[in-house]
């Protein structure tokens, strides 16, 4: 593998469009879109983080091994937030995480 | 160890060596990611179930401040991908600005956080036995916007009204702030230092085109705090801004 060097104009594209994405994410914050403020905001943050992963971190000039553990972690965070998420969501509960009687001790 | 230059004689060449490096960080980079994950997870469920109390925490903080940090981190990001790139052209003395600036912006950011938990303090949002929402409406400070105020104070006596432990889920709000700027302030303190240790290898002439792995590496943990902080900065500033 020769190394393949990021050029500073690609940096400052990729600069560029971290800066835009804040304003945006700011202006969508006082927008009152319901359900899809949060959304948005994560989208938004995602698509980020994406971009600094990919140029800053030259993840997409990395080598397929680095790629996968990338991936990786990815896919780690997905079950942790799905399997918790899913379990607090099908529980039973007003106002507070689980009612004080419920499922804990069976 | 043996070691020939730059290169450790378990490995064969520079690239190779660099390689490994990077790989060795991306897996460290990994665990952060389920650490930080696992605080963004208690956030998403505690926001979920206390949302107005948590919403009433949120709208306290200063967006200016935060936005402005945003800026400043994303900026130290620019620097520190700079930092890599003199150092694969073999820019000595580029390495070395670029590695300050990015040292510079860490601490302006650091110390924009020091402000803003100050207020926190005059403002008694503290969790902890002086914690009181109803404090900060009733005892205005110098620099206060009174229509940020007076809509603060609205919010908080419609939340008291309809749920008086509204204080004990704003403290939950205020213990994941803490915890988690708290956490990644800690991590932009750890990364200065590591700062520190490159721009003293860069005044020394260590790192060029052939040999600049420790660089890159500092750099991949740089990055990592800054998509923290892109996430912390919507979740803990601006879930309810569209009162």
């Amino acid at each position: 593998m020769s190394e393949h060097i990021v050029s500073p104009r690609v940096y400052i594209v990729i600069f560029a469009s971290l800066m835009l994405g804040t304003a945006i994410t700011i202006w969508a914050a006082f927008q009152n879109f319901g359900k899809f403020n949060i959304v948005i905001a994560l989208a938004i943050a995602t698509i980020k983080a994406t971009l600094v992963v990919l140029y800053f971190m030259h993840a997409r000039y990395s080598p397929k091994r680095t790629q996968l553990v990338i991936v990786c972690s990815v896919f780690w965070l997905a079950i942790m937030l799905a399997l918790t998420l899913a379990d607090y969501d099908t529980r039973p509960h007003e106002g507070r995480l689980a009612s004080a009687n419920t499922c804990y001790h069976a | 160890m043996h070691r020939t230059g730059d290169l450790y004689g378990h490995f064969q060449t520079l690239e190779q060596q660099k390689e490994t490096a990077t790989l060795g960080m991306w897996i460290f980079l990994v665990t952060e990611v389920l650490f930080f994950g696992g605080l963004f997870l208690t956030y998403t469920i505690n926001r979920s179930a206390f949302s107005t109390a948590f919403g009433i925490g949120s709208n306290t903080l200063d967006i200016t401040l935060g936005a402005g940090n945003t800026v400043v981190l994303i900026m130290s990001s620019l620097t520190m991908a700079m930092a890599v790139w003199s150092a694969q052209v073999g820019k000595k003395k580029l390495v070395s600005i670029f590695l300050i600036a990015t040292l510079g912006l860490g601490t302006v950011f650091l110390g924009v956080k020091a402000i803003e938990y100050k207020q926190k303090f005059d403002h008694h949002l503290v969790p902890g036995r002086s914690f009181d929402m109803k404090y900060h409406p009733t005892h205005p400070m110098p620099g206060d916007d009174p229509k940020e105020l007076a809509l603060e104070k609205k919010e908080v006596e419609e939340a008291f009204a309809h749920d008086p432990d509204i204080n004990a889920h704003g403290q939950l709000y205020f213990s994941l702030y803490f915890g988690m700027t708290g956490l990644h302030a800690l991590h932009m303190i750890v990364g200065a230092g590591l700062l520190l240790w490159l721009i003293k290898g860069s005044f020394a002439g260590r790192f060029t085109p052939q040999y600049n792995t420790p660089v890159e590496i500092v750099g991949l943990y740089w990055h990592f705090v800054d998509i923290v902080w892109i996430y912390l900065f919507p979740l803990l500033y601006l879930i309810d801004r569209h009162r």
